[in-house]
C-alpha cells in the first residue's frame, strides 16, 4: 500500500480516553488513537469486543459517557465532534464524512434510483444543474464498476455486491476526508470481496481519504490497513503496523485470533 | 565507507501466550554493521534466527532490546523504536524486504506487482492530477518491464495476477517488486530459493548491480555460490 507520509501534518483525527458504559456495563474503556489524512486503520475484534460501540461513537450517533474526538475540519476547524451544533455535525456528515454500513440496505435510499443515490449529497450542497449531476453520477457508477445502464434503476434490484458499491459512490461523491467502513465485505461472495476490496484499495489511494475500517476479518485488515488495533472486551490491548500486529502479536488475546484463523 | 545500517545488542524472544508463557529467546545479543553498497549475508543453521532478523530490521517483528540505527544523509533513526508512521514511511522509500514467499494482492497484475513500489516511491499520488497519475505509472510500468525481461519473465504473464505463477517464477516477482525502487537498505531472505541455475545467476546479476548503485544489502543465501557471488562479509547467526 502506498502512503506518501508527510511528516509534517497533523492529525486528522484524535481520539483521546474514550469510554462508554451502557447501565452497568462497560462497553469501551479508555481507548486512544489518532489518525492521519490517507491512512487506513483497522479495529480488529470479535463480537462483544466494543468495535460497534466506537463505530458508533466515532459517528457521533452516540456521545461517550468519557473521553472526547477532535476532529481537524476543513470548514469549521479543530472541533469536539460531540460539542458540535447539531446542524454543523450534519453538515460534516453530508461533505467531510462518510459512512458506509454494513448492511447496504441501512446506507441507501432504496426507493430512489441509482443515480439519484450519488447525487443525494450534493444536491444538499446546493448543486442543482441536472447535466452536472448526471455527469457526476455517471463518473461514479463508473469508479465504482457499475454498469452506466443501471444509473435509473432502483438498488433494491441490485445484488448485495453491487449495493456495496453503489454506497461507497454516494459517500464518496463528496469527496470526505475521513469515511468509516463498518465490515464492508461481510456477507458477500469471495469473488464480490475481492473486487470490492480491491476498488476500496485503490480509491483511498487515489483520494488521500482517512478511512476507520471496522472488521473481524484479518485478511481484509492485511490487505487495506497500515495500521491496526486489536479491541477485546472494550479496550485496545494491541496496536501498530498490520503486518507486526497479525506476524508478530504480542498480546494473548491477539494471538488467540490470529492462531485461530486459515489465512 | 558510509554506514547504512548499525545493529546494537539486538534480542528477540516470543512468549507464548497460549503455552502457559513459554518464552523462546531466538537473538540473544546481535551487532553488526553494514556500509553503502555493501552485501553482508547472515550465517548459521535452520532456526536460528536469520529469517527473525531480517523480520526485525523490516519491523515486521518487534525488537524486545537493542537499538536499529538507521543511518540517513541527515539523521539517525532507531528502527527499533520508530512509530509505525516513521516505519511506513521509510518502507515506501529507504528500506526494501524480499521476504521468502511473495504475498501479493489478489487480482493485481504481475507488472502492477511490480511497478507498484516504484510509483509509491516517487510520487505523492493522492496530489495527482489524472493525467499525472496514469503518466507516474507508465513510467513505472516500463521499468519494470525492464526488469522482468532481465529475469526472463515471459511477457505473457506480465498482465496476470501471480497467484498462479510457479514458485520460480513468483520468486522473481518478489525480487523484482523488491529491487525497483533502489532502496538505501535492502534486505533479502533466500531470494534464490526457488531458481534454476540461470535465474539464479540472473538474480546475482541484479544483486551486484544494486551493490554498485551504493544499495546496503543484508541478505540470507542458502546457496553457497550465490553467497560468493554477493556476500561481502559473513556474520553468524
Amino acid at each position: 500500500m502506498s502512503n506518501f507520509a508527510r511528516q509534517d501534518e497533523q492529525a486528522l483525527l484524535i481520539v483521546n480516553g474514550l469510554g462508554h458504559t451502557y447501565g452497568g456495563l462497560q462497553a469501551l474503556k479508555a481507548v486512544s488513537f489518532e489518525l492521519f489524512p490517507g491512512e487506513v486503520l483497522a479495529v480488529v475484534g470479535e463480537s462483544g469486543s466494543g468495535k460497534s460501540t466506537l463505530l458508533k461513537i466515532l459517528s457521533s450517533a452516540l456521545t461517550p459517557t468519557s473521553g472526547e474526538i477532535h476532529y481537524r475540519s476543513e470548514r469549521f476547524g479543530k472541533i469536539n465532534i460531540h460539542q458540535l451544533a447539531e446542524t454543523r455535525r450534519r453538515e460534516l456528515a453530508r461533505t467531510e464524512w462518510g459512512f458506509v454500513t454494513q448492511n447496504a440496505d441501512d446506507g441507501l435510499r432504496l426507493g430512489v434510483s441509482a443515480g439519484a443515490n450519488i447525487s443525494e449529497r450534493l444536491m444538499a450542497l446546493g448543486v442543482n444543474h441536472f447535466g452536472h449531476l448526471r455527469d457526476q453520477a455517471n463518473s461514479w457508477m463508473e469508479k465504482v464498476e457499475l454498469p452506466s445502464a443501471r444509473i435509473d434503476d432502483l438498488p433494491r434490484n441490485f445484488s448485495g455486491g453491487m449495493k456495496q458499491r453503489l454506497q461507497i459512490a454516494r459517500n464518496l461523491v463528496t469527496h470526505p476526508r475521513l469515511v468509516l467502513l463498518d465490515e464492508p465485505t461481510s456477507g458477500l461472495d469471495v469473488s464480490v470481496q475481492a473486487r470490492l476490496l480491491d476498488l476500496l484499495r485503490q480509491l483511498v489511494s487515489r483520494l488521500d481519504i482517512a478511512v476507520v475500517l471496522v472488521t473481524h476479518d484479518l485478511g481484509v485488515a492485511r490487505l487495506l490497513a497500515q495500521r491496526t488495533i486489536v479491541m477485546h472486551r472494550g479496550q485496545v490491548v494491541e496496536s501498530g503496523l498490520t503486518d507486526q500486529v497479525l506476524d508478530d502479536p504480542q498480546h494473548a488475546y491477539t494471538q488467540l485470533l490470529v492462531s485461530s484463523v486459515l489465512v | 565507507m558510509t554506514l547504512v545500517l548499525e545493529v546494537q545488542q539486538l534480542k528477540k524472544r516470543f512468549v507464548l501466550h497460549h503455552r502457559d508463557g513459554a518464552s523462546l529467546s531466538v537473538i540473544a545479543g546481535l551487532s553488526l554493521q553494514v556500509h553503502r553498497g555493501e552485501c553482508i549475508a547472515l550465517h548459521g543453521q535452520s532456526g536460528r534466527g536469520k529469517s527473525t532478523l531480517l523480520r526485525c530490521l523490516y519491523g515486521n517483528y518487534r525488537v524486545d532490546a537493542g537499538r536499529v540505527l538507521l543511518h540517513q544523509q541527515n539523521n539517525v533513526t532507531d528502527l527499533a523504536r520508530a512509530t509505525p508512521r516513521t516505519m511506513i514511511e521509510l518502507r515506501r522509500s529507504r528500506i526494501g524486504y524480499v521476504s521468502q514467499f511473495l504475498r501479493a494482492l489478489p487480482r493485481v497484475a504481475a507488472i502492477d506487482v511490480v511497478a507498484e513500489p516504484l510509483v509509491a516511491k516517487c510520487h505523492d499520488l493522492a496530489r495527482l492530477s489524472e493525467e499525472q497519475h496514469a503518466q507516474a505509472w507508465q513510467q513505472a510500468r516500463t521499468e519494470a518491464a525492464v526488469l522482468m525481461e532481465r529475469l526472463k519473465l515471459p511477457s505473457s504473464l506480465w498482465p496476470l495476477p501471480p497467484s498462479t505463477f510457479s514458485g520460480g517464477e513468483q520468486q522473481r516477482i518478489n525480487v523484482a517488486r523488491g529491487l525497483i525502487k533502489q532502496p538505501g537498505l535492502l534486505l533479502l531472505d533466500e531470494p534464490t530459493a526457488s531458481l534454476d541455475e540461470s535465474n539464479r545467476q540472473r538474480v546475482v546479476e541484479l544483486i551486484q548491480e544494486a551493490k554498485q548503485a551504493g544499495v546496503a544489502i543484508v541478505g540470507v543465501f542458502h546457496d553457497e555460490h550465490v553467497r560468493d557471488a554477493v556476500a561481502d562479509r559473513l556474520v553468524e547467526i
